[in-house]
């Protein structure tokens, strides 16, 4: 870690800053302090003595357990770095690949450890189904979340999303403008998706977005699955499990996947383009959640605080996610306008799929999809 | 007759030889040419030029050495348990108890039979008592770790003892005055000592490449740290994963030559009298 | 003076009890071992049993094992278990002959610890690098390809294989192969040149030697070794998942979908019980095995 000198000048500064917030009494909730036990249940920063105490607090754990962070997905590489230079906090981060169930297995089988995860970030379906097992909390910046995307009492809320997009390798296939074009000869062989629409929230959107871009809708994915269906029997749909290395090595020149996470390949592909067809906007969105039994819960609340403030949600812009609180940001002007201008252009309005409706679509696919694309 | 036994020699020593050499031909181009593509991938850059870069990141990675100790360590105590519990139990069961060897057999194969990431979920309310209670350390994997190896060290094991009469070895020893421990350390271990390596090989190989259920566990291993680093880019990716062969390959060879050692003079004459394989092929 | 073998040198060290029968305490010999076994290994194991009989409520059902005859997990059963069936066969007769390429050299010399140590490593290779590896060679993207392409030889008009079923065999055979040479290699140095010489010398020529000497004493390591390549590949999970990640035809695959899957079809019950499904399956084999070993050992 190349905290050194950094680290000790900011603790000497946050030292004396809480010193003189304590003689000075000033300023929301002075005299009530963060103490070990009260922070387990704090519902927010105020209800915990303030940001400070909370940082002082966190410090004194001085550790962070997260899980299901690979560094390359919406810029989390740059985030955590960041999170844990600014405060001197190390992070442990486990199980880079695992999927949001593994998220909420591993807090509910390593529960009574020290090594459970404190934080989550969860799919939609994953965050809906195990809110027992989270801590009700409010960032300071909770009033810039929309109704429709947090829970009412801090359960979980959501942090950062995209749209289902097309990626391909300008230099291997013709421009795309249209999904079917995928039909032409030229993507024999091309196209994979990221994951098994049985298990994973993106390629399940995926097939979403292709049935709506073939006449389904929310309601139906059957289209999706058929459209799939036919690009498997044409040869042009294979069934390889798309990586990194797979794009820059040409075997999938086409990868149906959220748009930040199809942008990441950029860096390894110069000639990567993302598409999202315009009459299939399918947008997603993750959820943060902290953990019920969090070994460091101050460490935890601050890392939330840390994400949904400016600073944290300009990275995820910077890693071309659409941070949940873009549109506030835009309006105080605080976002990162070159990042901004670097999304993909969407042009129309967008679509999220409801509880329900995804329930629906996984019931479907599990038992369609095999027989499909077999 | 010497003359026609000297042609057949001859003619079958150059079958041999004919065999031998198409063998490994084809084996090395089956093994090597995707490890030859991997090799080449890792060094391509992103305009088609040879690169060290991805290469170089893996120096770079502040958690890899912790990992890598981590991990030998946990390869070390693997090897050493798996044997102390293998080796006596089946010398054991082949002189006392033939009629259980089908059900050691059978434990032994049952590790392999379980898939990892659904063993790791019975294996779960091991761990956590075992974090509360002994230790939290990432060494207590070495328990889950001696499971996962059985199967591939108990055949080798197996196959090694097959070799060797152990019944009438071990009767001749005994009545000439040895103890149990000098029966197994002295008279049959020398004399399965390939088997014993190859079973060492194996334990350490499996235990520097599991993934699953370190992963699961929430422990950070070699194999989940190379994970970790692959996802900075492709070529990185690719890079970990030959050098974390090219590591395990190094280590091996020199447990190889480590342990194929000590095949010299028996001082003690039961011994000799046991190692009929020893004048024989040199 | 006593000779071993003499039934007065007691091997036995049990007393009789009253009654006549003899306790032996021989079996405080494999104490150790089944009692480790059955902390870290049968312990877990009956977990995974029992929650295979527990529904997302924790109330008792029989639903996990009736969603066994799910017409897909039906049809993976079959692929699995003929993909590890035939995998496992070829890479114990391309294994043997490589071990037998091995052994016949010198028994200390350098090549036979390269390859021994290469086989160890090769052997524990898998996953998705192992996958990229053949993807990067053979695949259609891959230099291989690329090159029999550009001379003519297009060997993908008929489908990209190496996603298929075919592929996978072969890109498992890359791990069954040295598994097969390192479990079976101690098996070949038990064979001793003093049993060709003497097989020669009694006017018997090399089909004499195998068919009578050799094949019977190996076929017993080599039948076992089978059966660890069959195991291997029957619940290898990771290479498969890379190489098919739709419409995904092993076992292992589909207990991992229904144990992370993040999009509402998380079935930890199910997933058991497919895991059982798998022991029980492998037992099956393991039986089979067994009949095979005590019928061979007699007329061979």
């Amino acid at each position: 870690m190349k905290l050194g000198s950094l680290t000790r000048h900011l603790g000497v500064a946050a030292l004396a800053w809480l010193l003189v917030a304590a003689c000075g009494g000033s300023s929301g909730g002075g005299s009530a302090s963060c103490s070990a036990s009260a922070v387990k249940t704090a519902t927010s920063a105020s209800a915990c003595g303030g940001l400070d105490a909370l940082t002082a607090a966190a410090k004194a754990e001085g550790k962070l357990n997260v899980i299901a962070l690979p560094r390359d997905w919406a810029n989390y590489g740059a985030i955590l770095d960041a999170f844990a230079a600014k405060y001197g906090i190390t992070i442990t981060s486990d199980n880079p690949d695992g999927s949001s169930q593994n998220e909420v297995d591993a807090v509910k089988q390593l529960s009574t450890t020290s090594r459970a995860p404190d934080v989550l970030d969860v799919g939609m379906a994953v965050a809906l189904a195990n809110t027992n097992l989270f801590a009700p909390y409010k960032v300071a910046t909770w009033g810039d979340i929309l109704d429709t995307q947090k829970e009412s009492t801090g359960l979980w809320f959501q942090d950062y999303g995209g749209f289902m997009s097309i990626g391909y390798d300008s230099a291997k296939v013709p421009t795309i403008t249209s999904i079917d074009d995928l039909k032409g000869a030229a993507f024999k062989g091309k196209v994979a998706l990221n994951g098994n629409p049985k298990q994973a929230n993106a390629a399940l959107n995926g097939v979403m977005m292709a049935s709506i871009a073939n006449g389904g809708s929310l309601d139906d994915i059957s289209k999706g699955v058929s459209f799939f269906k036919d690009l498997k029997k044409a040869g042009t749909f294979v069934p390889v499990q798309a990586t990194t290395a797979t794009v820059k090595n040409g075997t999938t020149p086409v990868v149906f996947d959220w748009d930040y996470l199809s942008a990441a390949h950029g860096k390894d592909v110069p000639t990567w383009k993302v598409f999202v067809p315009s009459s299939a906007i399918l947008g997603g969105y993750y959820a943060q959640a902290i953990n019920k039994n969090a070994p460091h819960p101050a460490a935890a609340r601050l890392w939330e605080e840390y994400l949904y403030s400016d600073e944290g949600q300009n990275l995820w812009l910077k890693g071309l996610a659409r941070p949940v609180r873009q549109a506030a940001m835009e309006k105080s002007g605080k976002i990162d306008k070159t990042a901004a201008a670097a999304l993909p252009p969407v042009n129309g309005t967008p679509k999220f799929m409801s509880d329900a409706q995804a329930t629906k679509a996984k019931d479907y696919l599990v038992a369609n999809w095999d027989a499909a694309i077999a | 007759m010497a003359v026609a036994a000297r042609s057949i020699h001859g003619t079958r020593r150059l079958k041999l030889q004919v065999f031998r050499t198409v063998v490994f031909v084809a084996a090395a181009v089956f093994f090597l040419v995707p490890i030859g593509a991997m090799v080449e991938f890792s060094t391509r850059g992103n305009s088609g030029q040879r690169t060290l870069e991805y290469w170089k990141e893996i120096l770079a990675y502040p958690d890899m050495v912790q990992a890598i100790v981590a991990s030998l360590e946990l390869a070390a105590i693997t090897s050493v348990v798996m044997l102390v519990l293998l080796v006596p139990t089946m010398v054991w069961v082949r002189l006392k108890l033939p009629r259980l060897s089908r059900i050691v057999e059978f434990v032994c194969l049952l590790p392999l039979t379980i898939p990892a990431i659904v063993l790791v979920v019975g294996l779960f309310p091991m761990y956590i008592w075992l974090g509360t209670n002994v230790s939290d350390s990432i060494l207590t994997l070495a328990l889950a770790y001696v499971v996962l190896v059985l199967p591939y060290c108990y055949r080798a094991l197996d196959a090694g003892l097959g070799g060797i009469d152990v019944k009438t070895l071990s009767e001749a020893a005994r009545s000439l005055g040895a103890n149990w421990l000098d029966v197994m350390w002295r008279i049959i271990v020398p004399n399965i000592s390939n088997a014993i390596l190859n079973a060492t090989l194996l334990s350490v190989a499996l235990v520097l490449g599991e993934y699953t259920i370190a992963n699961n566990l929430l422990y950070n291993n070699l194999q989940v740290e190379l994970v970790h680093l692959g996802r900075a880019n492709a070529g990185v990716s690719i890079a970990v994963a030959v050098a974390s062969l090219l590591f395990a390959f190094v280590l091996l060879v020199v447990l190889a030559f480590i342990g194929a050692r000590p095949r010299r003079m028996h001082r003690d004459p039961v011994a000799m009298l046991a190692s009929p394989a020893v004048s024989s092929q040199k | 003076m006593i000779a071993a073998g003499n039934p007065a040198v007691a091997t036995n060290v049990g007393r009789p009890l009253a009654g006549g029968r003899r306790f032996s305490l021989d079996w405080i010999g494999v104490v150790p071992f089944l009692a480790y076994a059955g902390l870290f290994l049968l312990l877990p194991s009956t977990i995974i049993a029992l929650g295979a009989f527990v529904n997302a409520d924790g109330a008792f059902t029989l639903e996990n094992y009736q969603h066994l005859s799910r017409s897909y997990v039906v049809k993976s059963t079959v692929d699995t278990t003929v993909i590890s069936a035939v995998t496992a066969v070829a890479g114990a007769i391309l294994g043997a002959l490589l071990s037998y390429a091995i052994v016949m050299g010198s028994p200390n010399g350098v090549l036979r610890r390269l390859v021994v140590s290469a086989s160890g490593v090769l052997a524990q290779f898998g996953g998705v690098t192992l996958a990229f590896a053949f993807i990067a060679s053979i695949g259609p993207a891959g230099f291989v390809y690329l090159f029999a392409q550009a001379h003519g030889f297009d060997y993908y008009t008929h489908g990209i294989w190496l996603f298929e079923r075919t592929g996978l065999g072969l890109v498992y055979l890359y791990f069954q192969i040295p598994l097969m040479v390192l479990v079976f290699l101690p098996a070949l140095d038990g064979i001793k040149p003093q049993w060709r010489e003497a097989t020669e010398s009694l006017g018997g020529n090399t089909w004499h030697y195998w068919r009578h000497v050799a094949g019977p004493l190996l076929f017993p390591a080599f039948l076992g070794a089978t059966l660890l390549l069959f195991a291997n590949a029957f619940s290898a999970y990771a290479t498969a998942n890379a190489l098919i990640n739709q419409g995904q035809p092993m076992l292992s695959q589909q207990i991992g979908g229904a144990l992370s899957s993040e999009v509402g079809a998380f079935e930890p019950g199910f997933a058991k019980a497919i895991a059982v499904e798998m022991i029980v399956i492998v037992t099956l084999v393991t039986v089979l095995y067994s009949l095979l070993q005590r019928r061979t050992s007699r007329w061979l």
